[in-house]
């Protein structure tokens, strides 16, 4: 008896294995299904980088045309405009999900939590990363700065800032797409939560722009990274609680 | 025993407040560079302390809900947060009085102050979330989820400013602090200690009510337990 029951329970236990495909690759499915929405409608990208772009001017139109003062402050401008863009794109991909309860489906098929938090959070992130590609560029030129450094470190402290908005960002919207007040939500839980990003991207790239004679670009930079993989494992782990039932 | 804590808990807090404040207050010496500005400190550390403890307590209670799903531990969190938020409300307001005649400033981007005010902000989200959430379990488990997201954040905030800037006093233990002035914050740590219990217990009651109300499950009055 006891070996039928076993025998069942293996069966059981293999047939359910069986019908969830692997994580990274329900991840990847999750990723592609997302950048494809995107790619028929484009609304949200170019609504995202025309905001930013926006900021970047409210700024310097608040700060004054002054150039020494402009070069000072790009850096902090620009990671801010990162910041205020990014609340708008984090919410707009998790409420793709809400619209004809496409959540709720998500949810009843054999998919891993795990592999919707990976796909969306690497959809967010290659989404401000794709931002800050034209974001950047455009702050150097009006704000008039030139770097002394490599092109590349910069693009490594907003690849790790990106990435490190993006998790907690991504758990975050999770929440806040399903409770009252959402617009309002959002910044509220995800900005304190963010502001060692937000330290160490803004030092980082201060330095890339006027040089790093106390080789302190090193430190910074590993703190983001450290940042990003304490907050894609912690999110990681506490997705699952976050949209089951 | 209940009887015994709801009159106890207020009535020691009570006591102790007022010896801790009048020996604070009166008896303590001047501190010798500060003066009397310095006398803050019997509000302003215990108050920090206690913010401390009572933030670790809705950790602790944030994780025990997310094991056990009990909702005592989410209404304990939840009555925790919001007296440690008004502690740490209370040390931001303290730390800037005290810091306008000793620093100059009212506010500096110290390590401590910062982490600090972030922390408040932080949970303070945490309470709007509460707030913004009708279903009772949703509302329970995003809470405790977030409760965690802070609580592995201060330690990163604490460094990023910390290596961003830095000024505050080097933190005191009792070999650096003058005996006389032990004493009155040790009376002033427990009366700060008690009152948070008192306030995080009746705040419990109070959040044990209304999720009765919300789960239909209010039993008549004159009945209802905690």
């Amino acid at each position: 008896m006891s070996s039928v029951s076993n025998r069942e329970g293996q069966i059981a236990s293999v047939s359910l294995r069986d019908s969830r495909p692997g994580i990274l690759k329900t991840a990847w499915g999750i990723f592609k299904k997302d950048l494809l929405l995107e790619w028929r409608g484009r609304a949200r990208i170019n609504a995202t980088i025309f905001f930013a772009v926006l900021t970047l001017l409210l700024f310097s139109f608040a700060m004054g045309p002054s150039h020494k003062l402009l070069v000072q402050t790009a850096p902090g401008f620009l990671w801010l405009a990162v910041f205020l863009s990014s609340i708008m794109s984090l919410s707009e991909s998790m409420r793709l999900e809400t619209e004809n309860d496409a959540l709720e489906g998500l949810r009843l098929l054999p998919v891993w939590p795990l592999s919707v938090f990976l796909g969306k959070a690497a959809v967010n992130s290659l989404f401000l990363i794709a931002l800050s590609l034209v974001l950047v560029p455009v702050g150097m030129a009006i704000y008039g700065v030139e770097l002394r450094l490599g092109v590349e470190i910069l693009l490594l402290i907003f690849v790790l800032g990106c990435l490190g908005i993006s998790a907690p960002g991504t758990l975050y919207s999770a929440i806040t797409v399903q409770a009252r007040a959402r617009d309002v939500l959002l910044p509220l839980l995800l900005f304190p939560i963010i502001i060692p990003v937000l330290l160490a991207a803004v030092k980082a790239t201060s330095l890339v722009i006027q040089g790093d004679p106390m080789v302190q670009l090193y430190g910074w930079m590993m703190l983001l990274f450290g940042f990003t993989a304490v907050y894609w494992v912690v999110c990681s782990l506490l997705f699952h609680r976050v949209v089951e039932d | 025993m209940r009887k015994l804590l709801d009159v106890g808990l207020p009535m020691v807090a009570l006591t102790l407040l007022v010896v801790g404040g009048y020996w604070g207050l009166f008896v303590a010496p001047t501190e010798r560079e500060m003066g009397e500005v310095y006398r803050i400190i019997y509000v302003h550390v215990p108050a920090a302390w206690v913010a401390m403890i009572a933030f670790t307590v809705t950790m602790i209670a944030s994780v025990t809900y997310l094991f056990n799903g009990r909702w005592g531990a989410d209404i304990l969190a939840e009555a925790s947060a919001e007296v440690g938020v008004f502690f740490s409300v209370l040390v931001l307001f303290t730390g800037s009085v005290w810091g306008k005649p000793t620093w100059g400033v009212y506010w500096t981007w110290d390590p401590r102050l910062t982490t600090a005010a972030i922390m408040t902000f932080s949970f303070a989200g945490y309470l709007a979330l509460r707030h913004f959430v009708d279903v009772p379990e949703k509302r329970a488990t995003w809470a405790a989820v977030t409760a965690v997201i802070i609580y592995v954040d201060i330690p990163l905030v604490w460094f990023s400013v910390k290596w961003w800037n830095t000024l505050h006093q080097v933190q005191s233990s009792p070999q650096t602090v003058s005996s006389e002035m032990v004493m009155p914050l040790r009376i002033s740590a427990f009366a700060f200690l008690f009152a948070y219990l008192f306030f995080t217990r009746l705040r419990h009651q109070i959040g044990r009510q209304r999720l009765d109300i919300e789960l239909g499950e209010l039993p008549p009055a004159g009945m209802r337990g905690v």
